[in-house]
């Protein structure tokens, strides 16, 4: 019988030909902690009485979802994820490189690895065709010291892509629609496999964005295949060599089909407070929002403030409106400054905050006030998230945002 | 055999409502941060909870991030067990991997505050206040392995390895 993309990885990976259901024992290429799961893993690295690192592993810790730290004690954290990094010997990602996720996309992941990091987007990667999933700080700390991990090879939902995007739909609105779709647990311990027509015309970081909000859906791992367009991003990457091409079995077993027609979607937002609080732009529109984000691991790629910085060309950001860009990255800010999106996006009333988790996780830099609205790009919008209980999140594409920041209120990319 | 008082809670409840984001910077000081344990989704839970007290959810229990302090504080605050209809993949782990049982069943009949008698052994939960009796759906047997030596470390340090 042939396999699905999480079939063919792990059975690669554990040296055994497994199928849906199998529990295996797995060799793991590439492991991460961050910022504030990465503390309490070193202290069980420690506990569980390992001295150093896997020889096989790549192991990174990155400082990214506090950086630069607001307080003594995340500061603190960082002293500690440094000292243990240049102890064992493990990478480290600095203060002002850039989420984890995307640093993974960019220099690290390969198509059909396995990589599990302590934060739960780490399924991002999927959208090179890695095995990609989120665990604790005491599974990654194992995997640190033993290099393997255990994992139930889960069932396949298969998502077929069919069409275009029509104008103003992005890789995110499509996201969000599967998920209203499949509410938060519909996909739980169970991966989603992308395919179908529409994949030859979605770049990487669109499939990354689409990989990154898998999770949202109680899923464990988000599966694109690894194709010409892979292969032409990870050239892109300085890594053509990374590539191997990697496709599921036409006899694969899917335990569910889903198709998706592009031609027929629409811009999506995510209603406060869950992810699977779906809705249209339009039935929003008129929405007060006083603070607009563009950035995270979900939408914080050159494409992403490309797709603002055009909108918000020669515009003005609402007056009562703040509009807050954090790019992914240190490398998406380079490209972003070389092709001019910063300055358009500043000369538009934006600030732009160092590359990293920015306001997304609620730790500094954009905590909302009481009673506000936000509008914004990232792939969470429970209460509490980004800094205040009494706030109201609202998920969005780049496109929406850079609308939704000039009219200071949600609003339909296409109505500008 | 574990016995207490159920805390009843919805659908839905996030690792954000179990331990805010803003207390990240309160990670290595386990016991402050264990003071806002289940914070934004009862503010008064952290008062009135007593050691073997069990957590009753219904779906989608800890779903959202991979902090493995949201199942850590609900451990700390003297939580036996959650009870729950399902519950988010990465939680699951990280629960079971600190020693913390999870048990899937269906929580309806459980009121707020009845006592409750769980059997790891037979995967029976009596509800001695409502007087009725549940199952809880089989923990797979890696999973039963690492709960059954009180979490992942002791497992590894009694194996050494993972056995399937
Ligand atoms: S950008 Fe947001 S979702 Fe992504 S890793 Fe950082 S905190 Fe998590």
């Amino acid at each position: 019988m042939g396999q699905t993309l999480a079939e063919k990885i792990l059975s690669a990976k554990s040296g055994d030909e497994v199928g849906a259901g199998d529990i295996v024992i797995a060799r793991v290429d590439l492991a991460f902690l961050q910022d504030t799961t990465g503390p309490l893993a070193v202290r069980q690295f420690h506990a569980a009485g390992f001295s150093c690192l896997a020889s096989s592993l790549k192991a990174v810790a990155f400082l990214d979802h506090a950086a630069p730290s607001p307080n003594r004690e995340l500061s603190n954290d960082h002293q500690l994820l440094r000292d243990f990094a240049s102890k064992i010997g493990c990478r480290l990602s600095e203060v002002g490189d850039g989420v984890c996720h995307q640093v993974v996309a960019e220099s690290l992941a390969k198509p059909g690895d396995l990589v599990i990091g302590a934060d739960s987007h780490t399924v991002t990667a999927g959208g090179l065709g890695a095995f990609a999933c989120g665990m604790g700080s005491t599974d990654v700390a194992v995997s640190f010291g033993l290099g393997k991990t255990w994992l139930r090879v889960p069932e396949s939902i298969k998502v077929v892509i069919s069409g275009s995007f029509p104008r103003g739909v992005y890789a995110k609105d499509l996201i969000l629609y599967l998920i209203g779709q499949l509410g938060a647990d519909g996909a739980t311990y169970k991966a989603l496999e992308f395919g179908g027509d529409a994949l030859s015309t979605m770049t990487v970081p669109s499939r990354l964005t689409v990989a990154n909000m898998v999770v949202e859906a109680g899923a464990k791992v988000g599966l694109f295949p690894s194709d010409d367009i892979t292969r032409d991003y990870l050239i892109s990457q300085g890594r053509g060599n990374d590539y191997c091409r990697l496709f599921p079995d036409d006899s694969a077993n899917y335990e569910q089909r889903i198709n998706i027609n592009l031609a027929e979607l629409e811009p999506m937002v995510a209603k406060p407070h869950t992810v699977d609080n779906t809705a249209s732009v339009k039935e929003l529109k008129g929405t007060r929002v006083q603070q607009v984000v563009i950035g995270t691991c979900t939408n914080g790629r050159q494409e992403d403030l490309a797709m603002a910085a055009r909108i918000l060309a020669g515009r003005q950001r609402h007056p009562r409106t703040r509009l807050i860009i954090a790019p992914a990255s240190r490398r998406v800010l380079l490209a972003a400054l070389e092709a001019g999106y910063i300055r358009t996006l500043i000369e538009a009333g934006g600030i732009i905050l160092p590359p990293g988790c920015g306001p997304c996780l609620g730790l500094h830099q954009g905590v909302l006030g009481n009673g506000e609205n936000c509008l914004s790009t990232a792939n969470r919008n429970f209460k509490g998230r980004m800094g205040n209980p009494e706030a109201f999140i609202y998920l969005a594409s780049p496109a929406t945002a850079a609308a939704t920041a000039i009219k200071g209120e949600i609003t339909d990319p296409r109505d500008l | 055999m574990l016995k207490g008082r159920a805390f009843k809670f919805g659908d839905s409840i996030s690792t954000d409502h179990i331990i805010p984001g803003r207390y990240a910077y309160l990670r290595s000081n386990l016991t402050e941060l264990a003071k806002h344990a289940m914070e934004d989704a009862d503010p008064t839970f952290m008062s009135r909870v007593r050691a073997g007290a069990l957590i009753v959810a219904g779906k989608n229990f800890g779903l959202g991030s991979s902090r493995e302090h949201a199942p850590l504080v609900i451990k700390m605050a003297g939580v036996s067990a959650i009870l729950a209809k399902s519950v988010a993949r990465i939680f699951f782990r990280n629960a079971i991997n600190l020693g913390l049982p999870v048990l899937l069943c269906d929580t309806d009949s459980i009121g707020d505050g009845d006592e409750l008698e769980v059997d790891l052994k037979t995967g029976i939960i009596r509800d001695i206040t409502a007087g009725g009796q549940l199952t809880f759906s089989k923990i797979p047997e890696i999973m039963l392995g690492i709960l059954n030596e009180g979490g992942l470390l002791a497992y590894l340090k009694k194996y050494g390895d993972f056995r399937l």
